[in-house]
């Protein structure tokens, strides 16, 4: 098995109004030193498989295709355990 | 000439949209169950507003990949009319028929209120019942309807004319204030190159008849339905 954790995140330059509505509840708050907040996905994946190159292939074409949309984000792979 | 109204699990406009195109335009519709794997006998298709999915994920990308999107992508690859409103422009973008997407309105509200849209061009098939620079009052009803693309598909929008709808003023100036979710430029709708596809937030689906306080929006159904009818007649 192979557990994965995927990070999909708004590309730089791209509006995120959710970061920005908490990062002024957080400066409300008292919190002086916030710079800026960016919210994204966290999603993990249990593959079937034990080979962590071709499970690789697979997250990035899941990533690209459903999991992420390449006009406004980012992603990133980890692949944090397989046993 | 026969509408297929495409419906998905968790779309909620598709009543209506059919209730306009067969009572008020008088044509032929069906509806299309996500799951049919064509769509031989239809002259148009409108993907209705809604939220397929529960809009897990981001808007309209789980539908995506139902199974009608295949035919429906083969469709409007032949040339054929499809509308897209609300939900129906999410699923075009992320179905990749149209450029951009959609981000959570500025605001971070859910947004339903009429607005003034302009009409930017009228020889397209879905406006030529327009007038050009008319000023429609249209609803919208979303809360992820902020429309993005990078500055060289906007760059493309405009240079081809594909920007059919514009938030403006009363006057029609495209304003600030006029943008009810933060879309680029002003974007309420826009087509594709070829001109046959259409993707825009505002229902006019809601505004096709008189009772309903309004009937700006049917002009949309009737322009596809004059110029297919044209079209058909040559």
């Amino acid at each position: 098995m192979i557990r994965a954790n995927i990070y999909v995140t708004l590309k730089k330059g791209v509006l995120d109004p959710q970061g920005e509505a908490v990062s002024r509840s957080l400066q409300v708050m008292g919190y002086q030193g916030v710079q800026e907040v960016r919210i994204g996905k966290f999603i993990q994946i249990v593959l079937d498989s034990d080979d962590p190159e071709a499970a690789g292939r697979q997250l990035e074409e899941m990533s690209d295709k459903l999991l992420a949309n390449p006009v406004i984000e980012d992603f990133r792979i980890e692949i944090v355990a397989g046993e | 000439m026969k509408f297929g109204v495409v419906v998905f699990p968790g779309s909620n406009c598709d009543a209506d949209c059919y209730h306009v195109i067969r009572n008020v335009a008088q044509q032929d519709v069906e509806y299309i169950w996500h799951q049919q794997h064509d769509v031989k006998g239809f002259d148009a298709l409108v993907l209705p507003g809604g939220f397929s999915y529960g809009d897990y994920l981001r808007t309209g990308a789980i539908a995506r990949f139902s199974p009608v999107m295949p035919a429906v992508i083969e469709f409007a690859r032949r040339g054929g009319p499809v509308i897209g409103i609300c939900n129906g422009f999410q699923i075009l973008l992320e179905a990749g028929l149209l450029p951009g997407a959609m981000l959570r309105n500025r605001s971070l509200t859910f947004i339903c209120e009429t607005v003034n849209l302009r009409v930017n061009r009228t020889d397209t098939m879905f406006t030529n019942r327009y007038a050009k620079d008319q000023i429609l009052q249209i609803p919208i009803a979303h809360g992820e309807g902020n429309y993005y693309c990078d500055n060289d598909t906007l760059k493309r929008l405009q240079d081809n004319q594909q920007i059919l709808f514009t938030y403006c003023d009363s006057e029609g100036r495209e304003t600030e204030e006029a943008n009810p979710n933060g879309s680029v430029a002003n974007i309420a709708g826009i087509i594709n190159e070829q001109g046959n596809v259409l993707g825009m937030m505002p229902h006019p689906e809601r505004c096709s008849e008189p009772i309903l306080g309004g009937s700006d929006g049917l002009g949309i159904f009737l322009s596809v339905i004059d110029w297919c009818q044209g079209v058909s007649r040559k």
